[in-house]
């Protein structure tokens, strides 16, 4: 087919389909202006950009951020801290949406079995300003739980400002808004399973144990490597909106990750070359991890996410 | 289903219900605490310590939240942006999501690429606040809403699901004369009400609960702060931790715990009160988004 012939049969496609073509326009707009014009924002990280002198005045600097970011006292503070908190919840938060499915699965009253659910999925609607405000009332100095522990002649414990705390606060966090809401896919998996297996397995006398692990839990093996592998590729993914409120001066050794300390710098501190370097440096590698990932999903005969 | 009742079995049916009853009120017990504070007094706060009811139940948290100038401002600023929002987030999404379902549509495939690659890639926190600071938008209203109208997840899942109507349905339209616009308005959306409302609902839910776009797009603009970041100020502030951010001038005293109390039941109280209605839908739509398209 020449070009000629492919181009006039584009044209006719966009003449025939005007209509859906002009319904795009909004969100291609969308995607150009706040998605892809940004990408073209990241040239400054290789500038000493100068908000009065704007882009095209300021100095160019070739790679100065980015060796100064790498050979700094921040680098070693902020990987440390972001791949902490990312092991914490590889090992606690992951789990717990499927031990809990697996405990709710065995519930055989259903009523019991959905109003635990809709208790328990509720958190994950909730924001986190609302689940940080309540971490403050509830772990303040004078608060409940300092109030409890005092009864037993333990505290005041500063929950809120110190080091030894700041990890342990963001996973129980993460798993009271998390973890009963991600049982709904683990859930979906098991209502997959034929009961005739179950059945089965009972008349060659399996007791409730066997039939978990022999039945249960290989219906959410794949579904478990999956996701298990979708969170290797976001290893240094913070969640900016529960770290922001967490973070403070007293716990700031061990609760500065990346996108709070390019806030911090970047946006409060006006070093926008600077902090651009960093969050790019974020971007790549988690491009790269989220590639690696794929490659390892479909090696593992999983369908991958691309 | 049957199943053998050995002594081992029931014994763990016994603590699995006991572990599972834990649960669910270690998800619920704050929320309690934090209503039953708002009704209470300073003084029971600070004497009682924990409690789920107040002794004297007053009003008197509410009665300040109304008659400051601060916090029924903020509760109409969220309630515009989550109703705003969540319209120009449905027109936006819909309007995009419907084309990019039909297949034939030549040029489909390479934007769906370019919106897929930016569920991948993404310019950063501070790329983002200088284009929006370019476009004219820094301290504004529609910072809070344009920056993040269209939920990339929300689009691929209502364009499958446009993409599961039959298209027996619009063919037969067309047959009868029908333009792309009739069959869309006329055939397509009336088809979708109760998918269209679920996305409302979850945009609606985005939008109430966000304050990164106003922390980040609005830092000298607090009079449209929302409720969620007038909220993370109060408490902050009275934890003596608001060195990064400017204080409305109304407040300089950390207001008493009761009052905080409050303040975060007016933020919850609507999630509360649309959750049944989400919790109709949201697993109908786990499950659509976990078929590929």
């Amino acid at each position: 087919m020449t070009s000629a012939s492919v181009h006039s049969r584009f044209f006719r496609a966009i003449r025939k389909h005007y209509v859906l073509y002009l319904l795009c326009i909004p969100g291609i707009l969308f995607f150009i202006l706040f998605r892809y014009l940004p990408m073209w924002g990241i040239l400054v990280s290789f500038q000493n950009y100068n908000l009065w002198l704007g882009f095209w005045e300021s100095d160019w600097v070739g790679f100065a951020h980015f060796t100064r970011f790498f050979t700094g006292p921040n680098f070693n503070t902020l990987m440390v801290n972001t791949l902490w908190l990312s092991f914490l919840n590889i090992a606690f938060a992951f789990p717990a949406p499927i031990i809990l499915a697996l405990l709710l699965n065995e519930v055989r009253r259903q009523w019991f079995k959905r109003s635990i659910q809709t208790l328990i999925y509720i958190p994950h609607f909730i924001s986190w300003v609302i689940i940080g405000s309540m971490t403050f009332m509830l772990l303040s100095s004078g608060g409940p739980v300092n109030a409890i522990l005092g009864n037993f002649g333990i505290g005041p414990i500063p929950f809120l400002t110190s080091v030894s705390t700041f990890r342990p606060m963001m996973v129980v966090q993460g798993i009271w808004r998390g973890a009963g809401f991600g049982t709904i896919i683990f859930l979906a998996a098991l209502s997959g399973v034929d009961m005739e297996q179950y059945e089965a397995a009972i008349v060659d006398g399996a007791g409730r144990w066997k039939q978990c692990w022999h039945i249960t839990l290989p219906a959410l093996r794949s579904v478990v490597i999956l996701l298990l592998i979708l969170q290797m590729g976001s290893v240094l993914d913070t969640n900016f909106d529960q770290i922001i409120l967490l973070s403070n001066a007293g716990n700031r050794t061990v609760s500065d990750v990346i996108e709070v300390f390019v806030f911090r710098e970047g946006i409060v501190g006006g070093n926008f070359s600077f902090t651009t370097a960093i969050g790019l440096f974020q971007s790549v590698i988690g491009l790269i991890l989220v590639i690696i990932a794929d490659r390892a999903a479909k090696l593992v005969g999983e369908s991958g996410i691309f | 289903m049957v199943r053998n009742d050995t002594i081992g079995s029931r014994i763990f049916d016994g603590f699995n219900i006991i572990f599972l009853i834990l649960f669910a009120v270690v998800t619920t017990v704050p929320f309690i605490y934090i209503i039953a504070g708002s009704f209470a007094s300073q003084a029971e706060i600070t004497a009682r310590g924990f409690f789920l009811i107040p002794r004297e139940p007053r009003l008197e948290a509410y009665m300040f939240i109304m008659e400051s100038r601060l916090l029924p401002r903020s509760m109409f600023v969220s309630i515009a942006v989550t109703v705003i929002g969540t319209l120009v987030s449905m027109f936006m999404t819909v309007t995009f999501a419907y084309p990019l379902s039909k297949k034939y549509l030549a040029g489909r495939n390479v934007m769906l690429s370019l919106v897929v690659f930016t569920m991948l890639f993404n310019g950063g926190m501070i790329p983002t606040f200088l284009t929006i600071r370019m476009l004219g938008l820094l301290n504004s209203f529609w910072a809070m809403i344009l920056p993040g109208a269209i939920s990339i997840w929300n689009l691929i899942v209502l364009k499958n699901f446009f993409q599961g109507i039959p298209e027996e349905l619009e063919d037969s339209a067309r047959i009868d004369g029908a333009s792309d616009l009739r069959v869309f308005l006329r055939i397509v959306l009336p088809l979708s009400t109760a998918a269209l409302a679920t996305f409302s609902l979850f945009y609606a839910v985005g939008y109430w609960n966000s304050f990164r776009p106003a922390l980040l797009y609005l830092p000298s603009n607090s009079a449209m702060w929302p409720l969620q970041l007038v909220l993370r100020n109060i408490v902050m502030l009275a934890a003596g931790n608001i060195a990064d951010v400017a204080w409305d001038p109304d407040m300089i005293q950390p207001p008493p715990d009761s009052i905080r109390n409050a303040v975060i039941v007016f933020a919850t109280v609507p999630i509360l009160l649309v959750y049944p209605f989400i919790q109709k839908h949201f697993t109908k739509g786990v499950m659509i988004g976990a078929i590929k398209g």
